[in-house]
């Protein structure tokens, strides 16, 4: 028998076990995957929380229900992994010996990285909404507050879902129209960008929507701290924003697991190559989702294109073949932009977003860069499409590679 | 696409400026470069101009964290050589692209 080991069983851990298996005889190969929680979250759902359209109970679920029968999952910690010797160590002393690792152990959000951050007003008027506990606190201090200056602040890049920050200015926007006290409540963002985004089509369009949202835009603000006492953000270069309210992408990091095995970068991030998503370093060692260190963004519809090509690499290698297949970094992003419209954005590592319509020319029915209804839908709808068909690996309509088709280019 | 003459070479520089081939670069052009940011570059930006380039030369992500590890300069240091913009500014006078914020 074979081995494959997959450590961390989130988005993109949970749909390799599904294709590989589908792959692989079971008679040849032995495919487990190891987690430390039990629980699946569906992470774009955390940013509805706090404006109260989705509970705790809309996104999360139990991680066996995902997990194809023929595939051991373990729940445990994994101390290290040591590649020199093709192995993985649990903290219980367990040891996995590998042919074939895949790592995704995704990123996680550190609010110790920023110093003050994590202090005595952490979820009293300050909050993150990448975790379930911060967007739940964030919702219970949304229904009573009076109003007053919101703060969004980008600490540091790269970051989980890259739009999610502009979504929560737009989704803020709405929600306190909605309770009638919009002219009390100022909305900032600050971005260590030099503008809304970091693409020039989309910038513009999304510049320009907040804008008319009268959302203000602090472009080139890097927190150095933040003094919860005088509720002021500090930047690098002196400068000051005070806040009544911060919600704040904390420095993103990849787990602590990767440093204890020495297979990352400052970040934690594993260096693998964009196009194979082979570790630079290991060659029976392949990277799916935030883990990697590829300049796509860390998303799951980036793991999910991303895995068709690394699936198709595994099985050549397995074979001894050389990989013919090349990831083009394809990203696919809904945009809630509020009062149930959202923008949707499409693109890769050498295409930026364009306006256009998606999957099909023409008839869409999404809107590329533009605002519509039916996008809303469809970021609604595809919390059914992600547990029911995007982890356990059913066909979804539409193709890995980015299409040039039905966008364009001016 | 555009082209631009710095310490009397001409270079071809992206429409922000950035230089398209970084094995052209030199340290006049560099000089040259930041005088246009009005910064008049020491060896305390030559020091972290090094450093940006190695880390290139070997593939890796630039981000302004990771130079405050670097232990050639603190954040805090790095805004004081490169006001305002300090990786966009840094890696166009290091002759390499413009860093990749990742999408």
């Amino acid at each position: 028998m074979k081995n494959i080991v997959i450590v961390g069983s989130g988005t993109a851990g949970t749909m390799m076990a599904n294709k590989l298996r589908k792959a692989l005889s079971k008679k040849e190969w032995t495919i487990t995957i190891i987690d430390k929680y039990k629980s699946h979250y569906y992470q774009p759902g955390f940013l509805f929380i706090p404006f109260g359209t989705y509970t705790q109970k809309d996104v999360i679920k139990q991680k066996d229900a995902f997990i194809p029968d023929g595939v051991n999952l373990i729940y445990a910690e994994v101390d290290r992994i040591e590649a020199e010797q093709s192995r993985v160590l649990l903290t219980d002393g367990k040891i996995y010996n590998y042919d074939y690792l895949v790592i995704a152990t995704g990123c996680q959000t550190r609010p110790e990285e920023t110093q003050g951050l994590k202090e005595a007003n952490w979820y009293k008027n300050i909050f993150d909404f990448y975790t379930i506990e911060g967007a739940v606190a964030l919702h219970e201090f949304f229904k009573d507050w009076q109003g007053g200056r919101l703060v969004m602040t980008i600490t540091e890049l790269p970051f989980k879902c890259p739009v999610a920050p502009l979504e929560f200015v737009f989704l803020a926007d709405a929600y306190f129209t909605k309770r009638g006290i919009r002219d009390k409540v100022e909305i900032i963002l600050t971005t260590p960008m030099a503008g809304a985004f970091t693409k020039p089509k989309a910038t513009a369009m999304l510049g320009k929507l907040m804008a008319e949202k009268n959302i203000k835009l602090i472009p080139d603000f890097y927190v150095e701290s933040v003094d919860s006492e005088n509720n002021t953000l500090h930047s690098y270069d002196g400068k000051e924003v005070v806040y009544d309210c911060l919600t704040i992408i904390p420095v993103n990091m990849g787990d602590d697991v990767i440093a204890r095995s020495g297979l990352g970068d400052d970040l934690n991030f594993v260096p693998t190559d964009k196009n194979t998503l082979r570790s630079i370093a290991y060659e029976n060692i392949f990277v799916l989702g935030d883990a990697s260190n590829i300049p796509a963004s860390k998303a799951g519809s980036v793991a999910h294109f991303a895995s068709e090509t690394l699936l198709g690499n595994m099985l050549e290698t397995i074979d001894g073949k050389p990989m013919t297949h090349s990831f083009d970094g394809h990203a696919n992003c809904y945009i809630e932009t509020g009062f149930g419209k959202a923008s949707l954005i499409d693109f890769n590592y050498v295409t930026e977003p364009l306006t256009g319509k998606y999957p099909a020319p023409v008839i869409g029915p999404f809107t590329l860069l533009g605002t519509s209804r039916i996008n809303h839908l469809g970021k609604l709808a595809f919390k059914t499409m992600y547990w029911e068909f995007l982890l356990k690996d059913r066909k979804l309509p539409v193709g890995n590679k980015m299409s040039m088709s039905g966008k364009k280019k001016d | 696409m555009a082209q631009k003459t710095y310490a009397g070479v001409v270079l071809d520089v992206t429409d922000e400026g950035y230089m398209t081939d970084k094995n052209l670069w030199t340290k006049e052009i560099a000089i040259a470069i930041a005088e246009e940011e009005n910064i008049s570059l020491n060896d305390s930006h030559f020091a972290v101009i090094d450093f940006l380039r190695d880390r290139v030369a070997k593939g890796e992500t630039l981000t302004i964290r990771s130079i405050g590890k670097s232990g050639i300069v603190d954040i805090k240091g790095f805004y004081q050589l490169f006001p305002g913009a300090p990786l966009k500014l840094a890696t166009r006078i290091s002759g390499l692209p413009k860093p990749v914020s990742c999408v």
